[in-house]
């Protein structure tokens, strides 16, 4: 029996195992796909935001003034990618330019420090690239950019080195709530725990429902975007909002902590929640809006284009609350943006609610808030020829677009919550992120994971089961084989 | 901290050439680094024949002309390192390698040449819209998986794009028992070698889909099919016209991109049109002592031109060790005219010119019977009549060193006669 | 009366040939849409006895890579080529082998040998690497 049962291993389940894990509790966090911060989280806009946007008085304005400020300390501890570069709102006409006071009037509301309006000189000076009919902007100092899977993977795998169990490939069949708690249904396997945080993204409706009544409901919304060559990468250096009009949020561009730049999202309410196709309406639409911001966009350097889904909650808000039917059952719904920026901080209340449920937590000892993680590239040369001296798998460079070694591979596969596919290797070193795509080494990275995990090459897949990259091998045309006899 | 007098960044094909010439033009230390674990680059996962036709009077496959090169590497003692790669060249000529045996090391060289090769156009960039199912892939990629591993990449295949990649791949695959359904293309004309159309997908019956493209991308796990559309005459596509073509497999060969990463961070000035540098009649760069050959330079289609190209740049690094390149001089510029996308080298220093000027160019679509015109400040010097002038086909024209010595002042224009109104 | 369409190969001309049989033609065929002499010889021969040099890889043990590159050392006969893949896929070779190595004599009796296509080093045995 488990105190804590964490139901979903995005954004905000990550966090949660990893507060959680400060406290002599013992949590199990359950995801359905084959890796952690495979949702929302691996297709988002990677944004730390500043939090004047949020209505007032509402949880997501209340989180994302709390949760902000917390990535400095937190991605330290984590060894994640994050910088605080800042944050524009561009108004493109007087119409614009006063929404944005009202934007700025709103900031102090929310308790949002430090953020002012810039006229069109002082916009240009600090960002040259930006289209000049730009008429203003909005500055928001505490914006930031964030590496949201890399954060994720980080919490997880920092969660199981501090006791947290974590369980892939078990999607949650059916829950029952006990005497005790609830037992929870899994393929091929179950459980039971005290408590149920359900962190199920654009399933935590249904996930709710196994168990309760239902009292909410969870919409997809899909979003598309385009990433640019690193080439295109120092176009801009803060994140560029344009002006929410009546037409809606319109597109953002920025430079991502890997030195990419990228430009979306368009919004598309999905009845299939598991569509996660793009369209060529939708980075058209994408294209096009954000074209507006710049004076050019690199049309030329596009490296890669992908869709994510928001769980956007039918309260127009967070879902942060126990479950009115179920007793126990705390649901963690609609974490859709500002959830990245909310999340530590959504991760805190949550531990404070169960707390009061539980009747005081008591904090565990031997909590280890540090996780390193090597970037072989960002080492001094002298830090890298005694790490090669150590192993020489450092030395053999891999991915050519992003130098990335073979050793880095090779540990991101070994640590806890380690990767499994090539697609899980991508994300956490990055191998296939580059301009090649992964043409020069996906071959290399599928040898690697096969050798260390002990699998045959043919049974590497790209990410979710089914995704098979090899068929068999050559040399399987037989003599008795029918056809092709006359070419 | 090594000393070479030059540094090879790169041991296929260019790589390979142009040490061994700057070896027998008298210099003696020479580095070649390959980031491979052997010799030979793209070459050793093209097992097809063809290759060597100018250079040898034969046809080898990749592995045996890369293997000629080799060996002769390795008869004049020339020094390489494989499982090594260059991870930075400054303008002064200063390269940063890195290797499993030494970790980091520096090498001050004399003259540099830049021998990277290219890189394919993958998904990203063509910007087909669909899910991101496994089963898409590069042709390139899936020609080491099939030639040097020995695995099968897919049952039912579609390849886009009529790169000679991706027909060579188009016949490996059906001979290893795949059913390769099209080929689908959006020009009205193969980007490969006509030989490839007929003896890639012809003798197997592969049909390719001129004038069509791919629009969309099915399945979530492994990919399901392809869904294809007719394209108008700016390569748009025509709504009404999609169709679906189920298949496990979609091979991309979409073109390929110069790998100019060192080069830039070297501070090489690049042509936009070919991806690679801005060179002179001595295959040397914007920046002094730091020369281009191959693929890096601009993409070939024939190996045997590769081989020419890097022999110039391996002798002119050689003369340029010995002091024997003039850097200063008369400066005439090399421009495309009208039917023209670009002529390699950019310029000549007519002082350097002492062999016949060779230059390479592609042109900008199909033309029929008509003469490839170079004129001298604007004064017609050669015409070659050509029957037929393909963008997939590189031309080379070969121009008098005396001829050029004597009559140019301002530039050399190379263009395709107009048509007679 | 067999009759065939074929483009040219010979140069990047690619010429549209039809190529007939005809028994009063000199060599028993009738070539047209070529624009030289060297067409109606490819028609004659790509109708009368096209040949293809077969290239392809061998299963190989003790080497860094799984796979061997070959070929045909001439043409074979086009009707055969998937026979001949059938037999090259039963073939396996053993490091070291080197280019030009005989790996299928006499290959369904055509006269032609597939040989190796490349030099194969074996593996290093591997040395201890004390931590």
């Amino acid at each position: 029996m488990y105190d804590v049962a964490i139901i979903g291993a995005g954004i905000a389940g990550c966090s949660i195992a990893r507060e959680l894990a400060k406290y002599r509790l013992s949590t199990v966090l359950i995801e359905k796909d084959y890796d952690v911060a495979n949702g929302t989280t691996k297709a988002n806009s990677a944004i730390v935001h500043a939090g004047y946007d949020a209505k007032p008085g509402s949880l997501k304005a209340k989180f994302n003034a709390l949760g902000n400020p917390m990535f400095d300390s937190l991605c330290r501890d984590l060894d994640v990618p994050f910088k605080r570069i800042g944050s524009l709102v561009l108004a493109f006409n007087q119409e614009e330019v006063a929404t944005l006071e009202k934007l700025k009037d709103q900031s102090i509301i929310n308790g949002i420090p430090g953020v002012k309006l810039l006229n069109r000189e002082e916009v240009r000076s600090i960002e040259p690239n930006v289209s000049d009919a730009a008429a203003g902007a909005l500055y928001a100092p505490t914006g930031g950019i964030v590496g949201p899977w890399e954060l994720a993977i980080a919490m997880a795998e920092n969660a199981a080195e501090n006791g947290v169990q974590v369980l892939l490939e078990s999607p949650v069949t059916g829950i029952v709530k006990t005497q005790q708690g609830f037992r929870i249904n899994m393929k091929g396997k179950t459980l039971e725990a005290k408590y149920i945080v359900n962190c199920a993204g654009i399933h935590a409706d249904e996930v709710h429902d196994m168990v309760g009544e239902p009292y909410f409901r969870i919409l997809a919304r899909k979003g598309e975007y385009d990433v640019f060559d690193k080439s295109a990468g120092k176009l801009v250096s803060h994140v560029i909002f344009q002006c929410p009009n009546e037409k809606g949020k319109g597109v953002l561009v920025t430079p991502s902590v890997s030195g990419n730049l990228l430009i979306g999202p368009n919004a598309q309410d999905m009845d299939d929640r598991n569509d996660l196709s793009t369209t060529a309406e939708g980075l058209d639409f994408v294209r096009k809006s954000a074209a507006k911001s710049l004076k050019a966009l690199p049309s030329g350097a596009v490296i890669n284009n992908f869709a994510g889904l928001r769980a956007r909650s039918d309260r127009d808000d967070f879902i942060i609350e126990e479950s009115r039917s179920a007793e126990g059952f705390i649901n963690v719904a609609g974490i859709e943006s500002p959830g990245l920026t909310a999340a530590p901080a959504i991760a805190v209340h949550v531990a404070e609610l169960l707390g009061e449920k539980i009747g005081g937590l008591v904090p565990n000892p031997d909590f280890n808030p540090h996780r390193t993680f090597t970037v072989f590239h960002e080492l001094q040369d002298e830090e890298k020829n005694e790490l090669v001296k150590k192993d020489s798998r450092y030395g053999r460079i891999i991915c050519r677009c992003e130098w990335i070694t073979e050793g880095e591979i090779i540990d991101c596969i070994k640590r806890k919550v380690g990767a499994t596919t090539v697609d899980g290797v991508k994300r956490r070193v990055r191998p296939g992120y580059g301009r090649c795509q992964g043409g020069f080494c996906g071959p290399r990275v599928m040898e690697i994971l096969a050798r260390e995990l002990g699998k045959d090459i043919t049974e590497i897949r790209k990410d979710a089961e089914g995704s098979y990259i090899l068929t068999g091998e050559t040399k399987t045309v037989r003599l008795n084989d029918g056809g092709g006899s006359d070419v | 901290m090594y000393d070479f007098d030059i540094v090879v960044v790169g041991g296929g094909p260019a790589g390979l050439a142009a040490a061994i010439e700057a070896k027998n033009n008298g210099v003696d230390r020479i580095l070649v680094i390959e980031r491979d674990r052997e010799l030979g680059g793209i070459l050793q996962q093209c097992i097809h024949n063809g290759f060597g036709l100018q250079i040898f009077k034969e046809e080898l496959t990749g592995p045996e002309y890369a293997e000629r090169f080799i060996l002769e590497l390795q008869k004049k003692e020339i020094m390489y390192k494989t499982d090594t790669m260059a991870i930075h060249v400054s303008p002064d000529k200063l390269v940063t390698i890195m290797n499993a045996a030494e970790g980091i090391s520096h090498i001050r060289a004399k003259a540099v040449i830049l021998a990277m090769g290219c890189r394919e156009r993958a998904r990203g960039a063509i910007n087909i819209s669909g899910t991101r199912p496994a089963g898409v892939m590069t042709a390139g990629a899936a020609q080491r998986f099939v030639n040097m591993e020995g695995y099968m990449v897919g049952k039912e295949v579609v390849i886009f794009g009529s790169g000679d990649i991706g027909l060579i791949m188009a016949r490996r695959m059906a001979l290893e028992g795949a059913a390769v359904k099209m080929v689908v293309e959006r020009k009205p004309y193969s980007a490969g070698l006509t030989r490839n159309i007929v003896q890639c997908l012809e003798d197997y019956d592969i049909p390719i889909n001129y004038t069509h493209t791919i629009v969309g991308i099915k399945g979530r796990e492994r990919l399901e099919g392809v869904v294809i559309s007719k394209v108008d005459s700016k390569k748009r596509p025509i709504a009404g016209t999609e169709e679906f073509v189920s298949c496990d497999t979609l091979l991309l060969s979409v073109g390929l991109i110069p790998e100019n990463e060192l080069s830039e961070a070297a501070g090489v000035k690049l042509d936009p049109v070919t991806g690679g540098a801005v060179v002179n009649e001595a295959m040397e760069t914007s920046v002094e002592g730091i020369f281009a050959c191959g693929n890096v330079l601009h993409v070939h289609d024939l190996v045997d031109y590769v081989t020419l190209e890097s022999r110039k740049a391996g002798k002119n690094a050689a003369r340029y060790v010995k002091g024997l390149l003039e850097g200063e001089g008369t400066i005439i510029e090399i421009r495309a005219g009208s039917g023209i996308r670009y002529v390699v080298p950019h310029f000549v220093r007519l002082e350097n010119l002492k062999d016949e000027l060779e230059l390479y160019m592609r042109c900008d679509d199909i033309y029929n019977d008509k003469k490839l015109i170079v004129k001298i400040d604007g004064k017609s010097v050669k015409e070659v009549y050509k029957r037929r002038l393909m963008p997939s086909e590189m031309e080379r024209v070969k121009l008098d060193p005396k001829e050029v010595l004597r009559k140019a002042k301002g530039s050399i224009t190379v263009e395709i006669e107009k048509e007679v109104q | 009366m067999q009759k065939k369409e074929m483009i040219c190969i010979v140069c990047p001309l690619g010429c549209q040939l039809e190529v007939a049989e005809d028994s009063r033609a000199e060599k028993g065929y009738k070539v047209d849409g070529n624009r030289c002499k060297r067409g109606t010889e490819y028609g004659i021969k790509e109708m009368s006895d096209p040949t293809r040099v077969v290239t392809s890889t061998v299963r190989l043990k003790g080497a860094y890579l799984r796979r061997l590159p070959v070929r045909s050392d001439g043409p074979v006969p086009k009707k055969l080529v998937f026979e001949c893949m059938k037999r090259i896929a039963e073939a396996e070779v053993q490091a070291p082998v080197r280019m030009g190595d005989v790996i299928i004599e006499n290959i369904l009796d055509t006269g032609i040998n597939i040989i190796a296509s490349k030099s194969m080093q074996p593996l290093q045995p591997l040395t201890a690497i004390s931590p």
